[in-house]
Parts: C-alpha cells; structure tokens; sequence
C-alpha cells in the first residue's frame, strides 16, 4: 500500500499522535496543607492569563476540593474516575472557568477511592488531553502513596511546594528523590522530570527574626531551582472563600507572586518580589489593612 | 596599651552576651542531618538488614550481643565504596565454652 502519495495517512495517526508541545506538569509536596491545591488553581490560572489553554487536573480522589478552590463545584456532573472508567467522555467532564476561556477544571471523585486511578486510564486520559491543552496541570494528592506517585508518574515537569518548616521541607526532599527514581521518565531512561521550587507560605518578617527558614536555606537544602516565593497573605484565604484562584488578585502580594511564579515557569526572567519585610507606615499600622 | 585593654574587656562583654543560634538556624542544622542520613540510606542496598541480622547471629553464638551493638552501613571513601560493620563488644560476655557444636574444640 502506498503510504505517502494520495493524501493517505497512517491509520491511526491522526487520533493517536503526541502534541509534542503539551507540557504535563505535576503540583506536589508530600506533605499536606502546604498548598498544592491552591498553588496548582493558581497556577493554572496565570498559565491561563498568558494565553495557554490549560487545564487543571484533581488527582485527590475521595478528598475533592479544586472544584472548590476554583469555584465551580456545583458544576460538577462527569468526573476524573468517570472517564478513566469510559463511563463519560473528556468532553462531557470538563468544566470551562468562567473567567477565562482558556481554563478548564477536571473534578475528581468524592466518593471513590485512590485505587481508582489505574495508571493505563490516567495515561490514556493525559494523551487524550495533550491533543487538546498545552499545560496539563496535576494536582496531588498528600502522602506518597499510589494517588500521589500516579499524579507526577506521568510527568514532564513538577513542582514542589514547600513550607519554611522542617517537616514540609524534609517530605518535599522525599518527594523529589520519588520523582527522579519512579517518575515515568525516571523508568525509561528519558531526560530527568524537570523540577521547581515554589515556595509558599513565606513571612519576610519572621524571616528577618531567625524564626523561619530563609528561602536561601531551603533552597540550598533542597538544591532545585526556585520558581517562586508566596508570602503569606490574607488574600489566600479571601480567595479560597470565593473560589477565586487567587492569581486572578492581581492586588494582593499572593496573586502577584504566583503570576511571577508563572511567568518565570514559561522561561522569563523575573525578580524575586516579597522577601523582605513590609514596612508599615503609622497610617497603616493604625489603620491598616494588611 | 589601653587599646588593647578595652578589646579585653570587649571579648569578655560578647562572650557573656552571645546571641544564641536563631530557631531558624537550628531548623536548617537539623534538617541538613536528618536529609543526609536519610538520602545515604535510600540508595543503601536492601541486603543490609538481612547482612546486620546474620552479624547477630553468627556473633551471638560466641558473645551476648544485643541488635543494637552491630551496625552496618555502606559509605564511600574517595574512590571506593566502603562497607563499614561496627561490633561493639566492649561490656559483652563472653558465652560459656562448650555449650554448642559451633565452638571448635
């Protein structure tokens, strides 16, 4: 048969090729309430104000809670596990944010359990989603077991989400040494998961007390590059009230620091903002609003 | 002479107000221990319990030992991988002779 002439192409190409350009992209931490999920809302969000389609993955089944943190949870009909299970179409889980046509959210199961996620279906989900978005966003659940390990197996890139505490700090170093022996990559042989540093949580004024980690000092702890720093802020918590993924606060010193984050993520050059203290004039501290 | 008086006198001053290490500090000391024990012992091959255990064993049959007493790590010294066995039998008795095959005559 005659492949290359007459406009034929291969069977299957067409549905079966690779976007070489769609970037899987896990949020993880080992530990919990260090803000993953915040942080992958957030992520996705900025990824979303500079033009990329993207969509955020909730990979914590039985613990859902990205459709809260992005709002949309009463819009949630088909999930993750629905569709690894064919008993939904990608199409018919996905829920378009409102705010942003380039950002879609994929709820997982509440009442499912991690088991759920058999790793052909995540695989065969993600490649469905590469023809489609050119950021896949994962956000993992806490812990190091099978949910955990399923949401950065897959892979391109993580990112790290750190406190300045010595748990969250010592879980994060467990989590990277996952990644680089039982990541997908790690098993093939293939160029190492690309790994980031975010950050979060940081007091400059604490900092400046010697009573928190010096982002120097977890960096150089860690030793993988830092994508950012998020200082502690109310606007994170105003945020999660709403379900306003709080990169859409272009006010707050948070929202400012994850689209710094983002835009250092797509390979620009930014200056680490918010690290030291912030100084607060007498009509502030009298007055103040944080 | 009085320069060097007055520095005297400031040594003394900072040794008895030195700041203690911040919180901060103590954190990343800590952390850097536990990270460098924990990162060694990840890449440790897994026969090493299996290895201390035998150590017991074999070493037991000549003097009371408790697992505590032998450890086993593997270590890089330069070049070359080290495998380091610690036997602590200082304080141990020695077994009664003759009470098993294993002792030869």
């Amino acid at each position: 048969m005659d492949w290359g002439a007459g406009g034929m192409t291969r069977p299957g190409a067409a549905s079966g090729r690779e976007n070489l350009l769609a970037k899987v992209v896990a949020i993880t931490s080992g530990k919990g309430g260090v803000g993953k999920t915040t942080s992958a809302a957030a992520i996705a969000a900025g990824l979303a104000l500079r033009g990329h389609k993207t969509v955020v993955i909730d990979f914590d089944v039985g613990l859902r809670n990205l459709d809260l943190v992005m709002g949309c949870e009463r819009r949630v009909v088909f999930d993750f596990i629905n569709v690894i299970n064919g008993d939904a179409n990608l199409n018919q889980a996905l829920i378009k944010d409102k705010r942003n046509d380039n950002l879609y959210i994929f709820p997982t199961s509440q009442t499912r359990d991690k088991d759920a996620l058999k790793r052909e279906g995540v695989e065969r989900v993600l490649e469905e989603l590469k023809q489609q978005f050119e950021f896949i966003i994962c956000d993992s659940p806490a812990g190091i077991e099978h949910g955990a390990v399923t949401a950065l197996y897959f892979a391109d890139s993580a990112i790290i989400v750190t406190n300045p505490e010595v748990s969250s700090v010592r879980d994060s170093d467990r989590i990277i040494g996952i990644l680089s022996s039982r990541s997908r990559r790690a098993e093939r042989n293939e160029p190492p998961v690309e790994t980031n540093l975010l950050l979060t949580r940081y007091d400059p004024a604490r900092v400046a007390k010697g009573e928190m980690l010096k982002v120097e000092d977890v960096q150089e702890i860690l030793s993988v590059p830092l994508l950012g720093v998020i200082p502690e802020s109310e606007s994170v918590l105003r945020a999660s009230n709403t379900g306003t993924p709080v990169a859409f606060d272009e006010d707050s010193p948070a929202g400012r620091a994850y689209l710094d984050a983002v835009a250092r993520f797509l390979g620009e050059q930014r200056e680490m903002r918010f690290m030291q203290p912030e100084r607060r004039g007498l009509f502030r501290v009298l007055f103040g609003r944080a | 002479m009085q320069l060097a008086r007055l520095r005297v006198l400031n040594f003394k001053f900072s040794s008895l107000f030195r700041p203690r290490p911040t919180s901060a500090a103590i954190a990343k000391e800590r952390l850097k221990i536990v990270l460098a024990h924990e990162r060694a012992g990840s890449h440790a091959p897994d026969f090493l319990p299996r290895l201390q255990k035998e150590l017991i064993d074999v070493v037991g049959r000549y003097v009371e030992i408790r697992d505590d007493m032998i450890r086993v790590s593997l270590g890089k010294s330069g070049e070359t991988s080290l495998l380091e066995i610690n036997i602590e039998i200082e304080g141990a008795k020695a077994k009664a002779k003759g009470l098993g095959s294993v002792v030869p005559a």
